[in-house]
């Protein structure tokens, strides 16, 4: 009872109901471990770094605002990626949700969803501080913060698939995000269109809720899929 | 059905080995000839653009390559099917060989554009919706190839990059909805469209000629990529057998 106190709803599931929840239980638990708050940091450090690079100006601040913020959620979200399928192929728990009585495809799902909770939910949570920080105005960074929340699920998902690719190898850690940047290029085009202050935004949210949920279809399979090979 | 089955015989290695070694030949010269008139149109015959001068020449290397660029997918795209649905040893030596081939053409497209933009937009480069997309492209090309090439179990490799490029392939219909999206500075494509091109025979002519002499470069260079690929893995194949042996009858001790 003691893992779950950072997310008091789970205690509502049956324990280990099924190997899909038990996995979703063991990454949250894992991440509370750290890992989940260094993202935060990081997004806080490119946050802070943006001012230092372009002056202090907050006129100019408000203008890149959301820019910034979606670029650093992008980054961030990427940062936790070498660790997300690596870690569990080192210690062999890779092997055990192969042989888990669920779908692989769920389980990747499963995997990604416990990844966003505790590496882009954060940061969505975070934006409107940060937003303030660099002199964005309450409704344009609780508009890049619903942005976000749409968005970065995509990212995750993308960012899974670049995982799987790479497990294994020495390379992978620098390997994944220039694999996975190129194809996240649109969820950034049309994530910063729909945190555009001037513009209505409900036509930019809606492709990027189709990418996300285009994403989130794609992202399970292509990551069992590149899983499977290892066992090949 | 002989074409289908002249077609599925060649997915036999040696037996495209031996087709590539006969055919290659014929299509480089072919690809030649073509570019030579292809050259000779675009640069003598073509007339200048009223608005633009001599330098809309520079389209009959800038289109062509963009077509290239684009179709070089496309066959990596089918061939990574061929890898994960038939598991077909050729499909993934002409993936292997196209991505190369692809991001040069991407390249020269980014290239050519960049030198036409310079007269024509007074800059280099600009963000604008077409060159940014063939800007990702090209990014996805690499990344293909860094994972080629990170992975050093070539049926993992396989693997690995067919489900890379078919996600990348996602992208491709993204990059003409973002043309269609943004539509800022580039004009749109003017080629094929409903109803008749909006180009002049005397340009669209050698335009088109420069894009089959293209097409036959891109084909001349894929097969003689192929055909190295195949003999790299023939040898590979080769010193795993031979490493495997023992080493005394590789390498005899001299008589006594």
């Amino acid at each position: 009872m003691q893992r779950n106190r950072h997310v008091p709803w789970l205690q509502t599931l049956p324990p280990m109901t099924s190997p899909i929840a038990a996995l979703l239980l063991r990454d949250l638990a894992l991440a509370r471990g750290g890992g989940a708050g260094l993202g935060l940091v990081f997004f806080l450090l490119v946050v802070t770094l943006t001012p230092f690079a372009v002056g202090p100006d907050l006129a100019l601040l408000e203008r890149i605002g959301p820019a910034i913020l979606w670029l650093g959620a992008l980054l961030a979200t990427l940062l936790g990626l070498d660790r997300l399928m690596q870690a569990d192929h080192e210690d062999g728990s890779l092997d055990l949700i192969h042989l888990a009585p669920a779908p692989l495809e769920l389980m990747v799902g499963a995997k990604i969803l416990a990844h966003w909770l505790t590496t882009g939910l954060p940061l969505v949570a975070a934006t409107p501080l940060f937003g303030a920080m660099l002199g964005v105005a309450p409704a344009a960074t609780l508009k890049v913060a619903l942005a976000l929340l749409i968005g970065t699920p995509a990212i995750a998902c993308l960012g899974a698939i670049g995982a799987a690719l790479t497990v294994g190898l020495r390379k992978g850690g620098l390997l994944a995000p220039v694999m996975i940047l190129p194809l996240a290029i649109p969820v950034l085009i049309f994530g910063v269109a729909a945190s555009d202050p001037a513009g209505d935004g409900f036509g930019p949210m809606g492709v990027l809720a189709g990418l996300a949920l285009g994403y989130a279809a794609l992202g399970p399979f292509a990551a069992a899929a590149a899983l499977r090979l290892l066992r090949d | 059905m002989p074409l289908i089955s002249a077609i599925t015989s060649l997915a036999n290695p040696s037996r495209f080995a031996s087709f590539a070694d006969r055919a290659l030949p014929w299509i480089a010269g072919a690809a030649a000839l073509t570019f030579a008139v292809a050259l000779y149109l675009a640069l003598f015959v073509a007339p200048p653009d009223y608005q633009q001068g001599e330098t809309v020449r520079i389209m009959f290397i800038h289109v062509p390559s963009a077509w290239l660029a684009m179709f070089a997918y496309v066959i990596m795209a089918a061939a990574s099917l061929g890898v994960l649905v038939w598991r077909h040893p050729i499909a993934d030596v002409s993936a292997k060989a196209a991505a190369p081939l692809g991001a040069a053409f991407t390249f020269l497209a980014l290239a050519t554009g960049s030198l036409w933009g310079k007269p024509m937009w007074g800059t280099w480069w600009v963000w604008d919706a077409r060159l940014t997309s063939f800007l990702i492209l090209f990014l996805m090309y690499l990344g293909i190839m860094a994972l080629r090439s990170a992975l050093e179990e070539p049926s993992r490799a396989a693997k690995a990059c067919a489900i890379l490029t078919l996600v990348g392939s996602v992208n491709i219909p993204i990059i003409k909805f973002s043309v269609d999206w943004w539509n800022t500075l580039h004009q749109p494509a003017s080629v094929i469209r409903a109803g008749k091109p909006a180009m002049d025979p005397s340009i669209l002519t050698p335009l088109l000629v420069a894009a089959l002499a293209f097409t036959l470069l891109f084909t001349a260079l894929h097969l003689a990529g192929m055909r190295t690929e195949l003999m790299r893995r023939r040898l590979r194949t080769l010193r795993l057998t031979a490493a495997a042996r023992p080493a005394a009858r590789l390498a005899p001790e001299p008589a006594r």
